[in-house]
């Protein structure tokens, strides 16, 4: 089998500061991948440069498409990569107001990307945002209101429904679960679960929280200060930390 | 009059406004920045047109200012004035003998001829600004042809309105390639900017814009298939000249809730009054 992406030597500065160096990895279809770490570990400097938010200053991120072949996401032209972004890429943010139109309908929301890849037949575009938020469990009736009226977990699945109703092949998420509170949380990670093995998804979930990449992630990355320390499948990284720091951050969960 | 160079402007001035017209004209929708120059009129009240009327004109022109339609309105009456003192060309309020009109809202009801120039005013000359207020962004979305988003407003609209609710300044494609603002005149006219033989040219002084259509340049109305762009039309005839297919306005007459439909056109309903319809 073909790794769905594949980077290698992924290096991006900040002036004189690091913020991540050389990381490398495969990642299969189907499978999650979480990026665990402290504030400032370069989480999601890596995040970024691989959704192609950020350039890398070196590096290469090799993606499979399903349109394109394996491509390299970072000497694509502009028009291939957004393309991309619009069909086989997704990506959910940690506050749901970057990801979403705030002042668009939460139909509108979920029918961009549909519309952005040429649907222009309204009662079909209504259907599929109607089923899409059936999934994400926005009761249908709220349909024509805006996301500003929404609470937060709702915002959030709202995200979600938008970035999957194209069909996307890897998504990338940033916190996904953050500022949510414990029972919202439970269920979010429930849909993400049940959605990531319908769809067969492959994923890239950056978190601080471990207990969010043992539910979603099979493999995990641990960073410090720009570096991988430590990678390995999540329950055996959990379960038997190595590195002296990834025994810290186990060791550092509270219990309840 | 010898007080000004023909037309207001100075020559360098009308030569680069004239390079950005040719270079609108050559890539049809496209928005060309053109360097504006302060006018003596306030942003708003239509210095996009007047300077690409005042690079345009010769003096052999006819001109014609129209706003909403009316020739006799204050914008129509100061801007023709205007070209009066300042060009010494010759005005008119008929539209098939002028060969250039300035307008502001509307495209006049007599069909445009070869050879005429229609200079369109324009407030905001950006269809996607109030989708996407980055300026960098929505020249990106030009340059890729990513334009899902303007179908998101127009989605907006069915979702709130049951239709399609945009009734001025409704957005359309020039040929399969750029998204344009037609300026803000009504749905009604938008089937007049597709295929005219005449020169179609717009400008916005504030916004430092200049765009064009050539002649026959065909221009869609955005539309979704099951909700088909309908140029729409208030239901009633015009109380002067009784023309059924004119676009019109409501006056109102009293305080009692008499009102009346009248031609907008003020030009094409007087003529139809003098030739007796």
């Amino acid at each position: 089998m073909n790794p769905i992406l594949r980077a290698t030597g992924i290096t991006r500065r900040y002036g004189e500061r690091i913020g991540c160096a050389d990381i490398g990895f495969d990642l299969y279809p189907g499978e999650v991948m979480g990026i665990v770490g402290e504030s400032g570990s370069g989480k999601s400097t890596l995040l970024n440069c691989l959704a192609g938010q950020l350039t890398p200053d070196a590096g290469s991120i090799l993606f499979d498409s399903a349109q394109q072949g394996v491509c390299d996401l970072l000497t694509l032209s502009e028009m291939q990569r957004r393309t991309l972004a619009r069909t086989e890429l997704a990506f959910v943010h940690q506050n749901p107001r970057d990801g979403l139109r705030m002042s668009v309908s939460a139909g509108g929301n979920v029918g961009e990307r549909l519309m952005g890849v040429g649907a222009r037949h309204y009662a079909n575009i209504r259907e599929q945002a109607l089923s899409w938020l059936e999934r994400v469990e926005i009761p249908a009736d709220r349909i024509d209101d805006r996301p500003s009226q929404f609470s937060g977990g709702m915002q959030q699945r709202l995200q979600i429904a938008r970035n999957l109703v194209t069909g996307p092949r890897l998504v990338f998420m940033d916190e996904p679960t953050g500022g949510l509170d414990v029972s919202v949380q439970a269920r979010l990670l429930d849909l993400l679960r049940g959605l990531v093995r319908q769809m067969g998804l492959s994923a890239i979930v950056v978190t601080h929280d471990l207990a969010v990449v043992r539910l979603l992630a099979d493999r995990i990355l641990v960073m410090k200060d720009g570096q991988v320390i430590e990678a390995g499948l999540t329950d055996q990284v959990l379960d038997d930390p190595h590195h002296a720091y990834t025994q810290l951050l186990v060791a550092s969960v509270l219990q309840a | 009059m010898s007080a000004y160079n023909f037309a207001y402007l100075d020559e360098q001035t009308k030569r680069m406004i004239r390079r950005a017209l040719l270079k609108a004209v050559a890539i049809p929708g496209y928005q060309v920045p053109f360097a504006s120059r302060e006018m003596p009129m306030p942003y708003g009240w239509g210095t996009g047109g007047v300077q690409v009327t005042a690079s345009t004109l010769v003096p052999e022109d006819r001109l014609k200012v129209i706003d909403q339609g009316a020739d006799d309105t204050t914008n129509a009456v100061s801007i023709r004035r205007f070209f009066e003192v300042t060009a010494g060309v010759e005005t008119t309020t008929e539209a098939d003998r002028a060969t250039v009109i300035q307008t502001r809202h509307r495209i006049p009801e007599t069909p445009l001829q070869e050879g005429q120039i229609i200079v369109y005013q324009v407030p905001i000359p950006e269809p996607l600004r109030f989708l996407e207020p980055r300026e960098t962004e929505t020249r990106k979305m030009h340059s890729l042809g990513e334009y899902g988003l303007m179908h998101v407003k127009l989605y907006e609209d069915i979702a709130r309105h049951g239709e399609i609710a945009t009734t001025y300044a409704y957005p359309v494609r020039v040929g399969k390639s750029y998204v344009m603002d037609p300026s803000p005149i009504p749905k009604f006219d938008n089937p007049k900017l597709n295929g005219s033989p005449a020169i179609q040219l717009f400008g916005a002084g504030r916004e430092q814009r200049i765009y064009a259509l050539p002649p026959w340049t065909p221009v869609k109305s955005l539309d979704f298939e099951d909700y088909p762009f309908d140029p729409s039309r208030a239901a009633g005839q015009c109380a002067l000249c009784g023309s059924t297919s004119s676009y019109l306005d409501e006056v109102i007459t009293d305080d009692s809730g008499g009102r009346m439909f009248l031609c907008s056109d003020t030009d094409y309903c007087a003529r139809r009054v003098q030739e007796g319809a």
